[in-house]
């Protein structure tokens, strides 16, 4: 009894280790990402290819969700400022809950199951049928030549996909509020224009979105990686990169909140 | 410059505790095709992965080209790597990119020759394995020893003075069998290389290689000529060469006796 006891504290702590040993490796792994970036920019070509495959191709999915976000919030944002006769402030209510939060946050969570969860298959199966050997036996750096690129499309991809989320989603609120409901234009247009400030807003939704960009991709790269080359090895990491992802995006997205929107 | 491409003087390896190889000797001269053989697990790969630089010696020596890898720095590495290829076992090409990207490949990352010259480069290689017809194609479209050939072409891209294969003929039909084989040796004698070949294909490779090594259980057990193995009366080495179920290396695997695993028996 006290034995299988002690053995599950054990237990507990093993993992405990071990998971601080892993984020220890992936630290690591992403100093060495950014140490080995150079190459990649003097090939942009590489890099572009990359923002194709991570941000081209995440549009459709992106542009969809946006708009039935922005169309969702028009109709429950107008049943509330109704109540209250203030229904000329939807485009307000719209803009805000967008720009500082959905569209980073809904993206990122987008992107983490589209385009991460791609990287680490991508990168896992390199390795598992020695894709990855063959180039270190080539003498070219994989971590140079495979893996920053892909960061680095995939950095620059987050904010524009998130910006454009956003954009999708206004165009929603605005589709439902002022076509379909026929809340007054001119103040939907008017007070979101006054009310959302460049710098206070927008700004700090594109931080938020590059830091989201970056730990998805870290957490997508280092996870195909460091993926066993098996099947079942792959498949497990494709999954915990959705996973650790999708809970570091929510994480970062408070702690991020707190320093940026403190009621000043 | 040494006679000698690889010298291996009492090399030994270890993961952590469990010793893979023990007091190893092996030399290839220039132009030789050299086989490594052995049963699965014997080591045979590791001791690829150490003429390749991918792991280092625990104790001993292993020169390539006068080079001791015990204490090669990256840097060096990957210069030497550049004068060295490898053939994977399934080829290990990329699969983003085409045949004509694959092999082109090795020559974009470590030259600035322009694209044009490039071009001809690539179709020379793929001519040697007779695989010009192909440029085209992508990786899922070729058949292994299509795959193996391509990678055979990439890993001569660079005209190497040392090419490493993997198993190269693991999987492979008859026909594509003896065309590897010839093409190894072929390719060994006219770009002036050296080969060494890790496989347990006996037959394919006794026909074409000119010094075998025979490694059981980390050590070697045995080497010599082709002619001097094919006579060999070793246990091992015969079992090897004849493909017979008992001998040295046993048809079961350690268990308790079959008697007592039924029930029958105490």
């Amino acid at each position: 009894m006290i034995d299988s006891l002690l053995e599950h504290i054990r237990g507990i702590g093993r993992r405990s280790i071990d998971r601080v040993w892993r984020m220890g490796v992936a630290a690591r792994f992403f100093m060495l990402v950014l140490l080995h970036s150079g190459p990649s920019f003097r090939r942009f070509h590489l890099i572009i290819r990359e923002i194709f495959t991570a941000g081209v191709l995440s549009l459709i999915i992106i542009l969809v969700s946006g708009l039935f976000v922005g169309m969702v919030l028009g109709l429950q944002g107008y049943e509330t400022l109704q109540t209250y006769g203030a229904e000329e402030s939807l485009g307000v209510l719209v803009s805000l809950s967008l720009v500082r939060e959905l569209g980073p946050v809904v993206a990122a969570l987008l992107f983490a199951s589209r385009a991460g969860s791609a990287i680490t298959a991508e990168i896992g199966l390199m390795k598992a049928t020695e894709q990855i050997a063959a180039m270190e036996m080539m003498a070219v750096d994989p971590i140079a030549r495979v893996v920053a690129p892909r960061f680095w499309g995939a950095v620059i991809s987050m904010p524009l996909l998130a910006a454009l989320f956003s954009a999708m989603g206004v165009f929603g609120g605005y589709l439902v509020g002022v076509v379909l409901i026929g809340v007054d234009e001119g103040s939907f247009w008017s007070q979101m224009q006054a009310a959302v400030d460049f710098k206070e807003d927008i700004l700090n939704g594109v931080i938020k979105s590059v830091v989201f960009g970056i730990a998805i991709t870290i957490i997508a790269l280092f996870e195909g990686y460091d993926a066993p080359p098996t099947a079942e090895g792959v498949s497990r990491a494709t999954t915990r990169t959705v996973v650790t992802s999708s809970l570091a995006i929510l994480g970062l997205d408070f702690v991020l909140t707190a320093f940026m929107f403190r009621g000043v | 410059m040494s006679d000698n491409l690889i010298e291996i003087r009492d090399l030994s390896f270890a993961y952590g505790q469990r010793l893979v190889l023990k007091d190893i000797n092996l030399t290839a001269r220039r132009g030789q095709v050299i086989a490594i053989m052995g049963n699965s697990g014997c080591g045979k790969t590791t001791l690829l992965r150490l003429i390749g630089g991918a792991m280092k010696p625990s104790s001993g020596s292993l020169k390539v080209d006068g080079i001791e890898m015990g204490q090669i720095d990256q840097t060096a590495l990957y210069a030497l790597r550049r004068r060295m290829g490898m053939l994977f076992q399934f080829g290990a090409l990329f699969t983003d990119m085409s045949v004509y990207g694959n092999v082109a490949f090795p020559l974009r990352e470590h030259t600035d020759l322009p694209e044009d010259m490039i071009r001809d480069l690539v179709f020379m290689k793929l001519n040697a394995v007779g695989l010009r017809g192909a440029h085209d194609l992508m990786p899922s479209e070729l058949s292994g020893g299509m795959a193996r050939r391509v990678a055979l072409a990439r890993s001569i891209a660079l005209d190497p003075m040392l090419i490493l294969y993997d198993e190269p003929f693991a999987g492979l039909d008859p026909i594509s069998l003896g065309v590897t084989g010839n093409l190894i040796r072929r390719l060994t004698d006219t770009l002036g290389m050296t080969s060494i070949v890790v496989t347990h294909d006996v037959q394919e490779s006794l026909k074409m290689v000119d010094y075998v090594y025979f490694v059981s259980d980390g050590v070697i057990e045995a080497e010599g000529t082709p002619a001097e193995i094919k006579a060999s009366l070793l246990p091992y080495v015969h079992q090897f060469v004849h493909g017979e179920e008992n001998g040295p290396v046993p048809f079961h695997y350690p268990a308790p006796d079959y008697a007592v695993d039924l029930g029958l028996a105490a």
